[in-house]
């Protein structure tokens, strides 16, 4: 088959500029070849390269702390746990493929991510999810969300491995562009974990997992621009996803780690073979020499071009020890996978590819990657000027709602605030029988077998917030994730990090970008929870407007002892009712504002991070004297709505409270602030002195609330709901809506 | 005892779990059996044909070769699934624990079929079940409890059987659990997937082949705070050794 000439003009049409266009002549000395040129611009995409990306995430604190391997180095990052154990946790985003085709898009979001845990040898333990849809109400986003969460479902369903929590938030800002990050966490042998390295002249290259076809060429270009109308045509963009062959891949994976016959694997994700052989040679600092003949293939007749740009779905990249190919081989083979030599490593540093008798490419991987030639650029910054009208807002403006119960009943049954059961019933939550803590709490807890300690971990990001102030606001996610992994009992040990934004080349997009990485940088040091790694989705851009600015967080925290595992809900009849930390009526950004006001306005609330990390070390310590029942972070919705799921999210056992909430200046600004730094506890009578005693010792602020019993829920004299009513709305406002036929 | 129930100490039963490619319960029920309730346990895998002298085979949980064609259609047709049929015909012990439910309807071990969910959804919860019979050697012995509290994870849990085939099953006495409340009422409000009468898991007519929706292997260690699926297992064992 004839190649195309390679011309700027077709340069663009991939994706490149000028710029980047003689950047590759400089570097080949001559005009790449259509197959070369493909490579080149899947792999300088911005999904691969993170070209406006990248100098920034080197400034966010990434190593210290326990961690073994850190962000970039490998395909996740790696946090030692003690007992000879890791972690290796990881987010990434996706988004497009997910706005154009939800099930599969979704589906192969969850698999691709699995695959990056269990290339590094670890078993996959858990997986996450943060979800961000337009409004409900309307009938296109019902389809997205209930295709993407079939789409998660059954993948991680069929994978084997339990979806244990996440997020899901509806706002109009992500009516074009739904954003689907998802989060996987796994356990390896410290000593055993595999790299991503292509090494040592002569040691076979081999393909493993599913045969090569057409589909998700041009992927990463794809993630790499903003969706329009003409999106729906690029559906074919879209991989397709196969849990069961993926499972099967993990296990065959994990059995040739272990044994110790490899010397590198990476799986295929974004750019397909292209990525893969150019990044572990990369690594290496070797070449490459394959043959795409070799290559199994699903399709006829398929090109170069195509089989290097392929994004098939389960296939990974292994590199194997010179003399253990047929061992190799005999794994896959017992599981039914394909398995084939295409090549070897080299010395002389090049990437050669072969096909059907001819040299289709001849490329230096150190120029394709990022970290090595991939280009990188900073962008021109301006801040945006919504900033200047939502900074102004005056909150003495909004009137005062005169039925506080009414108002209560209305933020507490917004989308965002209620259960999201709906959603986690669809997902196997228990399968691996690990899960302590499962959908539904502060945090996951999952148990690691064969110690008496547990993993805690949770995803968060208030995008409003960060949309008012993306300083301040990252600061919070981060912080709140903290805060529900200590609300578990657990101590955060580091984050990884999704980062879904508009268009870089916007300044306004760009301010966003680079204040959010500011405040997230200063918060992971001040937790000394350092970025692992994670993943950059720029574009998220509908004909409309961009999407909130989005660093959605994924934490992993330890929980050092089995006896210190803490949920949130309410335990027994009259335990005392505390809140930690104060109230500063802060309504910037908050669900009552814009359930209630219909506004999105203001500044984010304020965080002070030693007067948070005084906060989780008190609970720390707390929760290890024993003196703690139950702890809830107060986020969306304020204290009223965070008592209000405190009596009824154990739905086995839900139990009353009656509480009196101090007003600062309106009770509707005190009872729904959404200011940081608080959790509510509830102790047992016995313990008061000894808790209150403790707190002072601290200098931690306190406040009594309350007691817990009765069949109701009271604030003040402002609320009096029976828990039936408050269950029924936390409860069956999205089945409601999802069952309609509206 | 507590909650786990009494124990034979006469003699070690060994229990086989068959993996098939797609298997996720295997690691589960290994681990519950092995780890926790200390019996001996082999993995059998589905390309052999030996049984390694089990006494009770396990057909556990996951997505037997993607559930495709239809759940557990293919998996019947494994080498070791002969082995598996030739043993429950001649009265040995097996135990199918969801997709192994689905499995031993498409091997002809026991009657009906399992439909998709009403809901046409996956559903992952704990659910309550009413022991309906008493008398099986999966259930024999569970004292105090008539209302066991496990997990189901089921996208095609919605048990259905002609008219004549629920009569014999009625007459047989072959229903051993239904979907019920905590306070074990058998009604619609409680079926989770549109099980026909809320079956929820059932014997053969000879009582030595159990099928069910619901996974005792998630519920039977302390740490999970569920323990209520080694009464069956627990049962079994004492009930073939006593």
């Amino acid at each position: 088959m004839k190649e195309p000439e390679v011309t700027l003009e077709l340069a663009m049409e991939h994706g490149l500029n000028e710029e980047e266009y003689n950047r590759i002549l400089k570097i080949l000395d001559r005009t790449p070849s259509f197959t070369e040129l493909g490579i080149f611009s899947v792999m300088w995409s911005e999904h691969c390269s993170y070209k406006n990306s990248i100098a920034l995430l080197k400034t966010l604190p990434r190593e210290g702390g326990k961690l073994l391997v850190g962000a970039g180095e490998e395909n996740a990052g790696l946090v030692d746990i003690g007992d000879n154990l890791a972690v290796a946790f990881k987010i990434e985003s996706h988004n497009h493929p997910s706005a154009v085709e939800p099930y599969q898009g979704a589906a192969t979001g969850v698999g691709g991510i699995m695959r990056d845990i269990f290339t590094m040898g670890a078993r996959p333990i858990a997986s996450l999810n943060s979800l961000r849809f337009g409004s409900i109400e309307d009938a296109r986003t019902r389809y997205l969300f209930a295709g993407v969460v079939k789409g998660i479902g059954d993948y991680g369903n069929c994978f084997g491995v339990p979806t244990v929590a996440g997020e899901v938030y509806f706002d109009e800002s992500y009516q074009g562009n739904p954003l689907v990050n998802a989060m996987a966490v796994g356990i390896v042998k410290k000593k055993q974990y595999a790299s991503a390295i292509a090494k040592g002249e002569g040691n076979p290259v081999m393909i493993v997992g599913s045969s090569t076809g057409r589909d998700g060429i041009h992927g990463a270009t794809f993630a790499s621009e903003e969706l329009s109308e003409k999106s729906e045509a690029k559906r074919p963009s879209v991989q397709v996803g196969d849990p069961f062959t993926e499972k099967l891949l993990l296990e065959a994976s994990l059995e040739i780690i272990k044994n110790g016959w490899l010397i590198g694997i990476q799986d295929m994700g974004a750019a397909g073979i292209s990525c893969s052989t150019t990044e572990m040679s990369k690594k290496g600092k070797s070449g490459m020499k394959i043959n795409l003949d070799k290559v199994p293939l699903r399709e006829d007749g398929m090109s170069a071009y195509e089989i290097m740009l392929s994004e098939s779905q389960e296939r990974m990249l292994c590199v194997v020890k010179n003399g253990y190919e047929d061992r190799v081989k005999k794994v896959f083979e017992k599981w039914d996978l394909h398995c084939e030599i295409i090549g070897e490593v080299t010395k002389d540093g090049m990437l050669e590819v072969e096909y059907e008798g001819e040299t289709k490419a001849v490329l230096p991987p150190f120029d394709l990657v990022l970290g090595g030639g991939a280009p990188v650029y900073t962008r021109e910054q301006k801040e945006p000027s919504y900033l200047k009208e939502t900074r102004v807002f005056d909150f003495s403006s909004l009137s005062k709602p005169e039925n506080i119960q009414e108002v209560f009943v209305k933020v507490f049954s917004s989308p965002n605030i209620v259960s999201k059961k709906w959603v986690y019933e669809q997902y196997d939550s228990m399968v691996r029988t690990n899960t302590i803590v499962g959908p539904g709490c502060d945090a996951a807890v999952i148990y690691i077998k064969g110690t008496n300690k547990a993993l805690a971990m949770k995803t968060d990001c208030n995008a409003r917030y960060v949309y008012l102030n993306p300083k301040e606001g990252t600061k919070i996610a981060v912080a709140e994730a903290a805060r529900n992994i200590v609300c578990s009992g657990g101590i955060p040990l580091a984050i990884t990090n999704c980062l879904n934004f508009g268009n870089p080349y916007k300044p306004d997009v760009y301010w966003q970008f680079t204040k959010a990485i500011e405040g997230m940088g200063e918060a992971c040091r001040f937790f000394e929870t350092p970025v692992t790694g994670g993943n950059v989705s720029f574009y998220n851009e509908s004909p409309d407007t961009a999407v909130y600015p989005t660093p959605t967080i994924g934490m992993v925290g330890l929980i050092e002892d089995l006896k210190n595992i803490t949920t949130s809900y309410f335990k027994n009849e009259g335990d005392l009712i505390y809140l930690l930390g104060e109230d500063k009526e802060e309504l910037g950004g908050s669900e009552y504002l814009k359930v209630i006001h219909k506004k999105v306005a203001g500044d984010s609330p304020q965080i002070n991070l030693p007067v948070e990390k005084l906060l989780h070390d008190s609970l720390l310590s707390l929760i290890k004297d024993d003196l703690i029942k139950s702890a809830h972070d107060v986020s969306e919705g304020g204290i009223a709505c965070c008592l209000a799921e405190c009596c009824i999210i154990n739905e086995e056992k839900m139990l009353g409270a009656e509480v009196k909430i101090h007003i600062i200046t309106r009770t509707d600004f005190s009872l729904f602030s959404e200011s940081q730094s608080r959790i509510v506890v509830s102790v047992s009578t016995n313990n008061k002195e000894y808790f209150e005693s403790k707190l002072k010792e601290f200098n931690q602020s306190f406040t009594y609330l309350g007691k817990v019993g009765g069949e109701s829920f009271k604030i003040n004299d402002e609320i009096d709901l029976e828990l039936n009513k408050i269950s029924d709305l936390y409860y069956n406002t999205i089945p409601d809506i999802m069952n309609s036929e509206k | 005892m507590d909650s786990f129930g009494e124990r034979s100490e006469m003699r070690k039963p060994k229990f086989g779990v068959v993996v098939f490619p797609g298997s996720n319960c295997d690691h589960d029920a290994f681990y519950a059996l092995h780890k926790v309730l200390e019996f001996d346990v082999n993995f059998l895998w589905h390309k052999d044909t030996d049984l390694k002298e089990s006494d009770v085979i396990i057909l556990p949980g996951g997505f037997s070769y993607g559930d495709y064609l239809r759940t557990g259609a293919i998996a019947r047709f494994s080498p070791i699934m002969n082995s598996v049929i030739d043993f429950a015909n001649k009265g040995g012990y097996v135990l199918g624990i969801c997709n192994g439910f689905q499995i031993l309807l498409e091997a002809g071990l026991l009657p009906g079929a399992l439909l998709q969910n009403i809901s046409l959804k996956f559903i992952c919860k704990d659910v309550y079940l009413s022991v309906e019979n008493y008398e099986s050697n999966f259930t024999k012995g569970i004292k105090d409890k008539i209302v066991l509290n496990l997990p189901i994870a089921h996208g095609d849990g919605n048990f259905f059987a002609d008219e004549n085939t629920l009569k014999e099953l009625e007459d047989n006495n072959q229903i051993i659990l239904r979907y019920s409340s905590k306070s074990g009422n058998v009604s619609n409000e409680f079926n989770p997937n549109g099980s026909l009468k809320n079956i929820a898991g059932i014997i053969n007519k000879n009582g030595n082949v159990l099928g069910m929706m619901p996974h005792p292997e998630r519920s039977c260690n302390r740490i999970l705070a569920k323990t209520d699926g080694s009464l069956i297992f627990n049962a079994l064992v004492n009930n073939i050794y006593n």
